[in-house]
């Protein structure tokens, strides 16, 4: 197997881009990766992308944003894993070039997300919990991390303050972000005091509805040396799946494939918690981080909500969690968050994160799941 | 001089609130009343419409503007929600105050903003000599689905402007529109309530055109936040309007005598109308006023009057705004609301 290096990455400005095409903004977001990668060439195309037939009734997007970006006869091919669909679509761009099959491939994540209103968004993305269980019976994401939550706080001890804490966190982080879709600050105040959407959740525990994309440039390592470009090395990958429904779960606190997932990057990178740096994870609500970061195992089981506290989760903290500003503050353009993870990586690897840059990050892990859990990926770079 | 003569309100007197809407929907009254700063609304009752709420309206504004309403020789009621869909709601309005047969008649409709529309076509007919005297009125009993966020909103109430150019109570500076095609609420014909395009009518709404419409009238005049006494904006909820204001640079003392969206709701095209009666209610000779309707789909008109030594007179000739808001109000429970506006379908 080949080595795999991030070679160039591609970020706009996420947030309600009511002005933009879906098509629009990747192509925006892919033009600026190539640039940054140096190279006009790309022998296949992956689009992380959950539901653009449910967000703007459009399917067979892979070959639409090929052709659009001027790319085609390359092969191009969206996939779907719900909120980890970027992630998939890293991984299956890390394969081809591993494999040997593929030297320079374009790795994208896109979803347009406000050309419906608020309640087919919640429908689109309630199709990534398990319908006939879950859906039909009225539950929505936030009901079920809604559950989680009150779950961990009954069992660890969790409090209401501490998963504000996590939100608060992240939007300190996001308001040094310039492409951030909210990078302003909060109160823990603010949070607690926010609109309730699924008790004990507030709306500022939620990711927000999100427009945009994100694109990164993959290539074997010795296409990399002759670029000349920081060498990002793709150390470990890792992808597990588990129950889509939480009530088929034994422990609804625990992230299973989250778990699985990070054992195997780990074991391919030859790394263990205490080596990383700084992880991206996926807060799509805040009780998510508390319970990703204890899966991750940075921190022991149910102590999560407590490491936030302790600002161990912090930038300055023991391991600086969502630098970028997470899901939270970011935004959640639910097929780019998986990829828009790897750039923040990136980012803080070549020491080019700004105010928010990590300081002395070498090793850096994203942590990206579909649904409540049912898929995980979990990478792992190494600067070298 | 070309300007106001006579103004005139009506709201009528059924109020609703917030949390009585809240309770029969499972809602969250308080983050209603905090996020959009609401806390009541006025309710019509089965005999009234647009045009009862015009008549009452106009009646009140020519009892200030002291002239013969058959030298009135425009009227032209805005609202969206005419009791036709075929028969105008002007030709009542003009018999009933008297100014037929010798007038032109129009009904309009541009969302919240036909109101102020009538305002911009009678100051254009007045200015050219083409008419003596002009009647616009903005009206609505709007409508919103039940349980829709709307609903904590949609209001009842008329404001009446008559325009001339003797014995004018506020001058007019100048007059601005900003108008592009933007999709953010409408209601197809048979579709009993409207349908909006929820975060989308901030941004790229309500704000773009009532910033672009204010802003190009101050730069037309040459008149900066800090010379107007007061300014009203479009009220569709309370926090819009402060909102809007802050970005432009007005302070809230500005803007409170005609914010009357939290006692009140959004009458549509009577929305900032009123706004405006209740601002000339309390406004001196000298006052400068600036007024920027908006209109879903998309436009903003935006007005500047010069309060004349004659609003000492004409105000207390019929009744303030604030005394039809805060004065004699009879709060529904919402079963009778519900009723009232043809919520529930009997047996036919």
């Amino acid at each position: 197997m080949r080595e795999v290096a991030v070679i160039g990455v591609g970020m706009t400005k996420w947030g309600e881009l009511w002005e933009k095409s879906l098509r629009q903004i990747f192509v925006e977001t892919a033009l600026l990766a190539l640039e940054d990668a140096g190279v006009g060439r790309i022998d296949s195309m992956y689009i992380g992308s959950m539901s653009p037939g449910l967000f703007i009734g459009q399917e067979h997007i892979a070959s639409l944003l090929a052709e659009y970006l001027g790319k085609i006869p390359v092969p191009a091919v969206r996939v779907e894993s719900a909120c980890a669909s970027g992630g998939v679509a890293l991984r299956q761009g890390f394969i081809e070039v591993a494999s040997g099959l593929s030297d320079i491939v374009l790795v994208g994540g896109v979803e347009k997300m406000t050309d419906v209103d608020g309640s087919e968004a919640t429908y689109a993305l309630g199709t990534a919990a398990d319908q006939e269980y879950e859906g039909f019976h009225g539950i929505t994401f936030p009901g079920l991390y809604a559950l989680i939550a009150r779950a961990h706080m009954a069992r660890y001890g969790t409090t209401r303050e501490q998963l504000a804490m996590v939100a608060v966190k992240n939007h300190d982080n996001g308001s040094m972000n310039p492409l951030a879709q909210y990078p302003f600050k909060i109160t823990v105040d603010a949070v607690l005091n926010s609109v309730l959407v699924a008790d004990p959740l507030r709306v500022l525990d939620c990711s927000p509805i999100t427009d945009g994309a994100a694109v990164v440039i993959l290539s074997s390592l010795s296409t990399a040396r002759k670029l000349k470009k920081p060498l990002i090395k793709i150390a470990g990958s890792g992808h597990a799946t588990d129950t889509i429904a939480l009530s088929s779960r034994k422990d609804i606190t625990w992230l299973e494939s989250t778990f699985q997932a990070a054992q195997k990057a780990y074991k391919m990178a030859g790394k263990k918690p205490k080596n990383i740096d700084l992880v991206e994870v996926h807060d799509c609500f805040t009780i998510a981080e508390i319970c990703v970061t204890e899966a991750l195992g940075f921190f022991d089981i149910g102590k999560g909500g407590e490491a936030v506290q302790n600002g161990l989760t912090s930038l300055k903290g023991k391991i600086p969690v969502n630098s970028s500003g997470g899901l939270k503050a970011k935004g959640h353009p639910v097929g780019a968050t998986g990829v828009a993870q790897v750039i923040e990586i990136v980012k803080q690897l070549r020491g080019e994160a700004g105010q928010r840059q990590v300081k002395k990050a070498r090793v850096g892990m994203t942590q990206n799941m579909g649904g409540s859990g049912g898929s995980a990926l979990v990478h792992i770079f190494e600067r070298i | 001089m070309h300007g106001i003569v006579g103004y005139g309100a009506y709201i009528p007197r059924n109020r609703i609130k917030v949390e009585e809407i809240a309770k029969v929907w499972g809602a969250d009254a308080p983050s209603y009343k905090k996020g959009l700063m609401l806390e009541e609304k006025s309710v019509p009752s089965p005999d009234q419409d647009t045009i009862t709420m015009s008549v009452e309206a106009s009646k009140n504004a020519l009892r200030r503007a002291k002239i013969n309403p058959a030298d009135i020789g425009a009227v032209y009621v805005g609202s969206e929600s005419h009791p036709y869909a075929v028969k105008p709601s002007g030709t009542v309005l003009a018999e009933a105050i008297g100014a037929t047969p010798d007038v032109h008649t129009a009904d309009l409709e541009f969302a919240c903003k036909a109101g102020t529309e009538g305002l911009f076509l009678v100051l254009g007919l007045v200015k050219a000599g083409e008419i003596k005297y002009g009647l616009a009125v903005g009206a609505d009993t709007s409508q919103g689905a039940p349980g829709d966020a709307l609903e904590y909103s949609a209001a009842a109430g008329a404001a009446a402007f008559i325009v001339g150019k003797e014995n004018v109570l506020a001058e007019t500076i100048e007059t601005y529109s900003y108008t592009t095609d933007m999709p953010d609420f409408w209601r197809r014909e048979y579709q009993y309530y409207p349908r909006h395009g929820g975060r989308f009518t901030g941004d790229p709404a309500y704000f773009k055109h009532i910033i672009g419409a204010a802003k190009g009238l101050m730069a037309k005049a040459k008149i900066k936040p800090i010379d107007f006494n007061y300014v009203i904006f479009h009220q569709p909820n309370g926090k819009f309007p402060l909102r809007v204001g802050e970005i432009l640079g007005f302070r809230k003392e500005q803007i409170l005598p005609g914010w009357l969206v939290s006692k009140l709701g959004n009458t549509y095209s009577g929305s900032s109308p009123l706004g405006l009666t209740a601002t000339l209610d309390i406004s001196k000779p000298g006052d400068m006023i600036m007024i920027v309707s908006y209109g879903s789909g998309a436009g903003s008109d935006g007005f500047i009057f010069k309060v004349t030594r004659r609003i000492q007179e004409a105000r207390d000739l019929a009744p303030k705004t604030r005394d039809f808001l805060d004065k004699n109000k009879n709060y529904l429970e919402y079963g009778v609301y519900a009723k009232f506006r043809g919520k529930i379908r009997k047996a036919e």
